[in-house]
């Protein structure tokens, strides 16, 4: 039998229909197309596509069950590692981790490992799973963990399932950090995903406390000394907008990307006036930044209503972030690519309001730090892109409040909070990961550091304090 | 869930709750704020703390009913819940002994300009107290004022209780006077902030205002509240509420604050409409 060197293509939502709707774009396997994605593993024995994933799922070994039609089978072997596999079956970057070390990548295309991890997991949740919640002794220790995104929920799930009560602080109304208010409904559903698989942590018997700044409500000098916790794990991400700093940038009419998708995706400005949050979404908008936020950003202006979308990128197609799906998926849809433009100024008229995007185009120079290329100035080259919307989406910083209100907790010069590989910062019995600690990156990665701090968390509540602190190792 | 334990009309339009929060009363300070939602399609509403009881575990919050969502919070009672709320956010008004303070409020803004005061007076300040609204009918916290202040001038714009005058008026004749005066503090309508920040800045006297521009999230996370502070960004939520007056720019935050006119319409006649045809049980 000849090996197929394509993944049967999953099930979508025409481009022309989809951006009428925020339904999720992808529809998910089929069970006949899951068990002949499944056919195509060739079950290696070294699977060096589990080096390639930050949790190690085992994958050979899941898939096999999926060919074999356990699927009980096969979203337990997920779960041994992963709390949160509808998720990551959605969002993670798979062409660069695990099914970028794929055996059959060599030749064509990888086994859709992302497709069918969605697949077990959504069948696993729409036949309804039983979870048991695990049971304390009074004597058990407590942690806290601060921020319910996908590093706080990593954590939490691993702690329990290790024995520890734990606690999750969340200060917005509802769990799941940027899971909720920053990737939108139609790549991943708030309610019947998010939700879902959350809940399934509080089955497991993790708490979890909406509206609770941590830094107001408590501090984490609080949570150790005054409520008991015996450890604490910080995940409160990426949660600093950047702007660019040009001028025109508070015009009515310009939003950065965290804005506009927490309006959409958290507060649901898409059903307004149903719902009592607005969003102002112009005939013409730009995007500028070229990463998935970017995209979503796009993405979530057309579904809108907007008549024509932009992306406004200063480097070329080449250097563009965001994952090749999420371009691709932006290209058909309609939106335009702006390369090599870097905005000057965002134009508004007396009342106020954008009226348009001054830019200059670019060319690629010299290699920067970052390795990429240069973008330079092209001279006299300036020009009015006309929009009346301007979402800004160049990167998150972190958010001061846990670490400003920390004795004895270091940061660097950026404000992320200093931690050892495996999450072990400068103050004793506190531990951080995602985001808060590498800057903005994916789902996946700030997952892994979650699962790793749990485990530092554990050798460190038994007693085993050689690595309690980066200062210790 | 957090319960209302009390309900009090203090003007036309103009009402006062008393909610039991006690993780926010323990922590609650002047000049901060809490983000209130009322039902699963609310919007976040951020509410300047005009009191706290920590051990009552209570804040009290004041609003105007202007809009959709202050409507409906206005038609809650006694015994009712709001579904969230979040505190205290933002920084605390910096008290210290002074010398002497000019605590200026006017209309709703009077109510969050009352803890301050109070904690200025608790510090040693001489607290002279300038309150305004547009008429008698509406003027509110004239007594509780009155017990944190050395002096109480109040002014009206009709001349129907105290001075017809604006607040910057008897503000000019006090900065004028032989008085030093350290510090004002102003909170009210936009456009009562800008001209205090203009009557105090010939006289070089440092001036505070507390901004309450359009928000979100309440924690840094969006940078929809951002307002240009002497040149610079900075986000109303986690840098403030409160910043200096002399180098807020009044107008492009007041330009931002009608940015959602034509929705708040919009959403008004939508349910309007919709509560006619229906039954109203759901409703609240």
């Amino acid at each position: 039998m000849s090996l197929l060197l394509t993944k049967y293509p999953m099930p979508e939502q025409e481009a022309a229909v989809r951006v009428k709707n925020f339904e999720e774009v992808a529809l998910g396997y089929t069970p006949e197309l899951a068990k002949a994605e499944a056919e195509r593993c060739l079950q290696c024995k070294a699977a060096p596509c589990r080096k390639g994933c930050p949790v190690e799922v085992d994958i050979p070994a899941f898939i096999k069950e999926v060919k074999a039609g356990d699927l009980d089978g096969a979203i337990a072997k997920i779960k041994e590692v992963n709390s949160l596999p509808a998720v990551c079956g959605r969002v993670c970057p798979q062409e660069e981790q695990c099914e970028k070390y794929c055996v059959l990548a060599k030749k064509g295309e990888a086994v859709g490992i992302g497709r069918l991890e969605r697949y077990a997991a959504d069948t696993a949740r729409n036949k309804g799973e039983t979870i048991t919640a695990i049971e304390h002794t009074a004597a058990v220790k407590k942690v806290a963990v601060i921020g319910s995104g996908p590093a706080g929920l990593a954590a939490a799930g691993d702690l329990a399932k290790k024995g520890y009560k734990v606690t999750i602080f969340e200060a917005l109304h509802l769990p799941g950090g940027v899971l909720m208010y920053g990737i939108p409904e139609f790549r991943l559903p708030k309610d019947a995903v998010v939700q879902a698989e959350i809940n399934n942590l509080r089955k497991l018997g993790v708490e979890i406390i909406v509206n609770a700044v941590i830094g107001s409500t408590f501090t984490v000098d609080e949570l150790m000394e005054e409520e008991g916790y015996d450890a604490v794990f910080i995940g409160t991400g990426a949660g600093l907008p950047y702007f660019m700093e040009i001028p025109g940038e508070n015009l009515n009419g310009v939003y950065s990307a965290n804005e506009f998708l927490t309006r959409c995706n958290l507060m649901k400005a898409y059903r307004f006036p149903q719902s009592a949050t607005p969003i102002h979404v112009g005939k013409r908008v730009a995007v500028v930044g070229g990463g998935n936020v970017a995209m979503d950003g796009a993405r979530t202006a057309l579904r809108l209503g907007a008549e024509h979308v932009s992306i406004v990128y200063r480097r070329s197609e080449k250097e563009l972030p965001a994952r090749l799906e999420e371009v691709h998926h932006a290209k058909e849809e309609g939106i335009e690519f702006q390369l090599l433009t870097a905005p000057t100024s965002v134009l508004g008229n007396e009342e106020g309001w954008v009226v348009g995007l001054q830019c200059v185009r670019m060319e690629l120079g010299e290699p920067d730090a970052s390795g990429r290329r240069r973008p330079v100035e092209v001279p006299n080259s300036e020009f009015v892109l006309d929009v009346d919307t301007v979402i800004i989406a160049i990167g998150q910083g972190p958010n001061p409040l846990v670490q400003s209100t920390t004795k004895g907790l270091e940061t660097n010069k950026k404000g992320n909070i200093i931690a050892i590989d495996n999450g072990a910062t400068s103050k004793p019995g506190v531990f951080a990961g995602g985001d808060i600690v590498t800057g903005a990156a994916t789902v996946i990665l700030a997952m892994g550091a979650g699962k790793k701090a749990a485990a530092a968390i554990d050798t460190y509540l038994q007693g085993k304090k050689e690595c309690s602190t980066n200062a210790h190792c | 869930m957090y319960k209302i334990l009390m309900k009090q009309q203090l003007a036309p339009n103009v009402k006062l709750l008393e909610i039991e929060a006690p993780l926010i009363a323990r922590k609650a300070q002047p000049g901060q704020f809490v983000i209130l939602r009322l039902n699963e399609n609310g919007e976040r509403i951020p509410l300047t703390i005009a009191d706290f009881n920590r051990e009552a575990g209570t804040v009290t919050i004041l609003f105007q009913e202007v809009g959709a969502s202050t409507n409906e919070l206005g038609i809650l009672s006694k015994g009712d819940f709001l579904l969230d709320l979040v505190g205290p956010l933002g920084k605390a008004t910096h008290i210290e002994k002074m010398g002497t303070v000019v605590c200026v409020g006017g209309g709703i803004g009077i109510a969050p300009v009352y803890p301050i005061a109070r904690g200025m007076k608790e510090a040693g300040n001489e607290v002279i107290s300038i309150i305004g609204a547009r008429s008698k009918d509406i003027l509110i916290y004239e007594e509780e004022m009155e017990a944190v202040s050395n002096e109480l001038i109040i002014t009206t714009d009709d001349g129907s209780k105290g001075r017809k005058a604006l607040v910057t008026e008897p503000l000019k004749e006090l900065l004028n006077s032989d008085k030093t005066i350290r510090l004002v503090v102003a909170v009210g309508p936009v456009i009562m902030m800008k001209f205090v920040a203009e009557t105090t800045r010939p006289y070089g006297v440092p001036t505070v205002v507390s901004l309450n521009p359009i928000m979100v999230d309440g924690t840094g996370m969006c940078g929809g509240c951002r307002v240009l502070v002497g040149n610079e960004n900075k986000f109303a939520c986690v840098d403030g509420p409160e910043f200096d007056g002399h180098k807020v720019d009044f107008d492009v935050l007041m330009s931002r604050q009608r940015m959602y006119k034509l929705h708040e319409k919009e959403y008004s006649s939508y349910h309007a409409g919709k509560r006619e045809g229906e039954c109203k049980c759901h409703s609240y």
